[in-house]
């Protein structure tokens, strides 16, 4: 349709409520007769309750109630994606609790929550809770855990394992490894990362005893899944007892996907309360213990290949930690979504993935931006580059010669993506590599890179280069795959859109997808203004409500735009078709000799006889006078479930700079040549990938989750987990190619996730060749200044 | 993140905070720009059964002109009031160079110099520099006054020579020997923004040897340190390249190296070896 709005940097319609702090968000709320409860939360990080006394607790001021595990109706919280499900893969499943009865297993899980009239009066309370615990012995290492003699966790899971999980041909791999001129071997940790949105999580539970229903306010990615869960599998009652909203969400990188226990704490305890509103916010520090946390991977690497450098053979070996019970869809992340797309973009003919799943006394572990297709494209990223560097070969070029080639799509990739429910194949449908590699080499000046090193040395300072030329499974996707009992999820993964058009003109759609951040009122509004022939500030887009807006299941994995999008487009064109049988009506003119012209539809060969959508609205909800058969009003609903993913691809090159007397990382130059198909507003575009881009240098140069061995989270607050500083950064330097999706109609990717699958890689690569010289093969992030000195001094620490 | 309760008064002046301090005999805690204190106790690492607040008292935030090239700095001068006085710059232009590192915006705005002083965290850039600048602090009591030496004030990680019925009231800064130079050179631990290790430098040369050299060091030890073995090895030096290396080789003599899960002891005494050289060439570099 027009096109002025489409592909525009427009500026975000929600940004002037963001930024002038007029944004709502859950902590905002405040309901009246409001009540506030606090969680205690275990010190200890692997230990049997023998007993909780209460007692002094609930007799402190203020306090109404104090729940223990003992009052909680049906205490485990739903775990939806077993590793491989159904397909013969066993999963010995514990699921979280709302409070712990018997034991703990990680420091901060839930055991007493009190509520009170005040939040200081319930804190103050929760030190007057005697819980008498037995410790246990501790194991926070996934590796460790599945070793003889380690702590056991849980009895229904020997030696710690939740799952082995194998993808690929093992019989044809174990032989392309054997055969190989040359196998490089390399073991790299992925480590545990803090997801860390500017607003933590809270909600606040309303029962009403006049109805049985219950209210729910999230701050969630998912407040449709989260009324499905907590219905179904928490609460006991029928999905239309219960309403979720999540108000605006300052940020979540997938940690507000889940089912957390203060959900239905708020539920239970506004019930006991007889319908006060129970509100809970968490601090940072709970944020950090008992919000999931993401990656933590130990993998053994092999990558095979001919000494021309033809990669013939991926073998890898991953033991995924996920905590001490198993988050909402924990066991998915390192399976379907890191596995299967181990071989990234290159066609490597032979690939066997095996991971086990492992508990330990740690925090649980899921999906945290990117999502296993991070934890893959290190794997790869870092394997390409071991094995350029064994056989002498330039890491470009190596990727050169693996790239799977732009005629080989669709491209069945051997990693197995190709097992939908009913046979159908999931296949890379897309890509053109070699062109977004080769920009951002020359916007790199990658011919240079010689002096730029020796002019480095002379300043002395180690410079490196890193490439990430990385593939991403993207708008997640077909129901039919992701959603498959065996493996997905076991739900759906389609999306709504419901457009109305008023009697004034003025235009809504709601959505079941839920914003966090990404512009999505801006973006939406861009779709429907171009669909309609519309100004943007005609369309009012509403999301959040399970009251109100069409089932959805809401954003994470880089798919509001690509499914979502294509909902809002489907409910366009269908108001477009029933305003243009309309306007046929109106104009005594045949449907047929209707042409639509932005907003206008128009007799054709008789432009001055038409009608604007305003006045077709206005009269098709006066509905004075209809067609035969036709209803009033202009509002329709569509459903969109896309027949595959997307793949998004690019190259990222990273430059670092290493102090040679302190070890100190600087990244002073940073490319990025991304194809994430058609930008629906290219400004929100870049937005996402400048944040993806920090997030994913932030792993590799500074964040880590860290355990002490008895399982005290050391860097447990800021003061001790570095996030990235936006003064860390050099600008990026952003580039495109533009390769439309063929799967929907707008040809978008997303982007939400690209960055942040990219950079970590391609710094890593940067920081490995900076410290060449050194005869430094592999170190483990995050590269602080103290690792790398101590690498850099000492050979024994060398890989 | 709340704090335990506690019991708070506003004094309207110093005498008045002096009595309220001397009247609740070890239960009370001092607030001034509650840049430290708060945090910890919303952590509830810290609670005290009172606050006196005298972040209000207009007395102690004066920045005075000793004359000469000497200055005092009231205690409840924030960081933000003294990078924003001429005279506290010009006179001690270190200041300028280590301020800007410390915290960020609304700490700088909030926090104030005699706050640190007084908290004595070994990670605190303030300490140092204090030290290389040979300042001393003024103390009030219900008895007077008392004048305490930097290297004498501070005692071990947070804590101080101050008493329970003491307030530090001002940092008194001598002059600078004429042409010395002074820098500070720091690594910051990349969460808190602290200092794992960071060197304040004030070096003057005379002919061709080194005549004045005060270098001090935090973040390595269990407090800031004056580094004396650097100075030694420094003074009566050409103060060429080698010399300096040299006496940086011993910028954690005698000290008992810090260490956490950040970073090793032998990373620190090495940094501190480093940062030791770095000060001290950019303090003669900075030699007008």
């Amino acid at each position: 349709m027009t096109s002025d709005v489409m592909g525009a940097s427009i500026k975000r319609v929600e940004d002037p409520r963001f930024i002038t702090g007029k944004g709502r968000y859950l902590d905002d709320i405040k309901l009246a007769g409001m009540t506030y409860m606090s969680i205690l939360r275990s010190p200890y990080a692997h230990a049997n309750i023998r007993s909780i006394d209460t007692s002094k607790a609930g007799a402190m001021p203020g306090v109404v109630l104090v729940l223990t595990g003992a009052d909680i109706p049906y205490n485990p919280l739903p775990m939806a994606w077993p590793a491989g499900g159904s397909s013969g893969v066993v999963n010995n499943i514990n699921m979280p609790r709302v409070l712990a009865t018997e034991g703990v297993k990680w420091t901060g899980e839930g055991v007493a929550a009190v509520i009170a009239e005040t939040a200081a009066q319930a804190v103050d309370a929760l030190d007057a809770i005697v819980v008498d615990w037995e410790p246990l012995p501790v194991v926070v290492d996934a590796e460790k855990a599945t070793q003889a003699g380690a702590p056991q966790l849980h009895e229904n899971a020997p030696n710690n394992v939740v799952f082995n999980w194998t993808v690929g041909d093992k019989a044809g791999t174990d032989a392309a490894v054997d055969a190989a001129e040359v196998v490089v071997r390399q073991r790299v940790v992925n480590q545990r990362l803090i997801p860390n949105p500017m607003e933590v999580r809270g909600d606040i539970g309303v029962f009403n005893p006049g109805t049985d229903e219950y209210t729910i306010w999230m701050s969630s990615q998912t407040p449709h899944i989260q009324r499905l869960l907590l219905a179904a599998f928490v609460m006991g009652i029928p999905e239309t007892k219960i309403r979720c909203i999540s108000p605006d969400v300052g940020g979540a990188f997938g940690s507000k996907i889940f089912c957390y226990a203060d959900m239905a704490l708020c539920l239970f305890a506004s019930k006991a309360l007889n319908g006060r509103p129970v509100k809970w916010v968490e601090t940072r520090r709970e944020n950090y213990q008992s919000t999931i946390h993401g990656r933590d991977h130990i993998t053994y690497l092999e990558i095979a290949g001919t000494r021309q450098g033809e990669i013939t053979g991926l073998r890898v070996k991953t033991f995924a930690n996920l905590g001490g019970r198993l988050s909402t869809i924990g066991p998915g992340i390192p399976t379907t979504l890191y596995g299967r797309v181990l071989s990234g973009c290159y066609k490597i003919p032979n690939v066997y993935c095996e991971v086990t799943g492992v508990y330990t006394n740690t925090t649980f572990v899921d999906a945290y931006r990117g999502a296993g297709r991070p934890e893959a494209a290190y794997v790869i990223e870092r394997a390409m580059d071991l094995f350029a560097d064994e056989i002498g070969l330039d890491p470009a070029e190596i990727r050169r010669r693996n790239f799977i080639a732009p005629d080989a799509f669709p491209y069945d990739n051997p990693s197995g993506l190709g097992t939908a429910v009913n046979g159908e194949k999931i296949y890379i449908d897309s890509g053109n590599y070699e062109p977004a590699m080769d920009l951002a080499l020359k916007t790199v000046g990658y011919a240079s890179l010689d002096k730029a090193k020796t002019d480095a040395r002379a300043r002395g300072k180690y410079l490196g280069l890193g490439l990430s030329t990385y593939i991403e499974v993207c708008g997640v996707a077909p129901s039919k795959w992701i959603g498959a009992v065996g493996e997905g999820w076991g739900a759906a993964m389609w999306e709504s859109a419901n457009l109305k058009v008023h009697l004034t003109g003025k235009v809504v759609l709601t959505m079941g997808t839920q914003p966090q951040g990404q512009g999505h009122e801006t973006t939406y509004s861009q779709i429907i203004a171009s669909e309609l022939g519309l100004p943007m500030e005609d369309v009012i887009v509403q999301h959040s409500d399970t009251q109100g807006t069409p089932f959805g299941y809401g954003s994470y994995g880089s798919r509001t735009s690509s499914v979502g999008g294509t909902a809002a487009v489907k409910a366009a064109g269908k108001v477009r078709e029933k305003a243009r049988q309309y306007a046929a009506h109106m104009l005594e003119a045949s449907v047929d000799d209707i042409e639509v012209v932005g907003a206008e539809y128009r007799v054709k060969g008789s432009p001055e006889k038409k009608k604007t959508l305003q006045e077709i609205a206005f009269a098709l909800d006066l509905g004075f006078s209809l067609p035969a058969g036709m209803e009033p009003y202009l509002d329709e609903t569509a459903y969109y479930d896309t027949p595959n993913c997307t793949w998004p691809f690019g190259t990222h090159i990273a430059i670092v700079e290493i102090d040679e007397e302190t070890g100190k990382v600087d990244l002073v130059r940073y490319v990025a040549v991304d194809d994430v198909g058609k930008k629906i507003n290219p400004m929100i575009v870049d937005g996402q990938l400048h944040g993806g881009i920090a997030q994913g240098v932030g792993q590799a140069l500074w964040e880590g989750a860290v355990y002490s061995d008895e399982g005290q989270l050391l860097s447990g607050s800021m003061l001790d987990y570095a996030l990235p500083r936006a003064s860390w950064f050099p600008n990026f330097e952003l580039g495109e190619t533009v390769t439309p999706s063929p799967v929907n109609p707008l040809g978008v990717k997303g982007v939400g996730e690209a960055g942040a699958i990219a950079s970590t890689a391609a710094v890593a690569n940067a920081v490995m060749d900076a410290l060449s010289p050194f005869g430094i093969r592999h170190l483990d992030m995050p590269y602080t200044a103290p690792k790398v000195w101590r690498a850099m001094h000492d050979k024994e620490a060398r890989s | 993140m709340i704090p335990a309760a506690f019991d708070y008064a506003r004094p309207a002046d110093l005498d008045e905070a002096l009595k309220l301090l001397a009247g609740s005999a070890g239960e009370a805690k001092l607030l001034a720009g509650g840049q430290s204190l708060l945090p910890l106790m919303r952590l509830r690492l810290a609670s005290p059964g009172k606050l006196i607040d005298i972040g209000r008292i207009a007395e102690l935030r004066a920045i005075r002109d000793l004359g000469g090239g000497a200055t005092a700095i009231g205690a409840l001068a924030t960081y933000r009031d003294v990078l924003d006085s001429a005279l506290a710059i010009g006179n001690h232009p270190i200041l300028a160079l280590a301020i800007p590192g410390i915290g960020d915006v609304q700490v700088r705005n909030r926090g104030t110099l005699g706050g640190a002083v007084a908290h004595a965290d070994p990670a605190s850039d303030m300490p140092a520099i204090l030290l290389a600048l040979d300042a001393s602090l003024a103390i009030r009591s219900g008895s007077g006054e008392r004048v305490v030496p930097a290297e004498a004030f501070f005692i071990g990680a947070f804590s101080t020579d101050l008493a329970e019925d003491e307030i530090l009231t001002e940092i008194r800064i001598p002059a600078t020997p004429a042409g010395a130079g002074m820098a500070y050179q720091a690594i910051e631990q990349p969460a808190s923004g602290y200092s794992m290790v960071g060197v304040a430098a004030v070096v003057g040369r005379s002919g061709g040897s080194i005549d004045h050299a005060r270098i001090a060091v935090s973040g390595v030890g269990e407090i800031a340190y004056r580094a004396t073995a650097v100075e030694g090895a420094l003074l009566g030096s050409d103060g060429g390249p080698a010399a300096v290396a040299a006496a940086a080789e011993h910028a954690s003599d005698g000290q008992t190296v810090a260490a956490d899960f950040n970073a090793s002891a032998e990373y620190r005494a090495a940094m501190a070896v480093v940062h030791t050289r770095r000060a001290i060439e950019a303090a003669f570099a900075a030699i007008r």
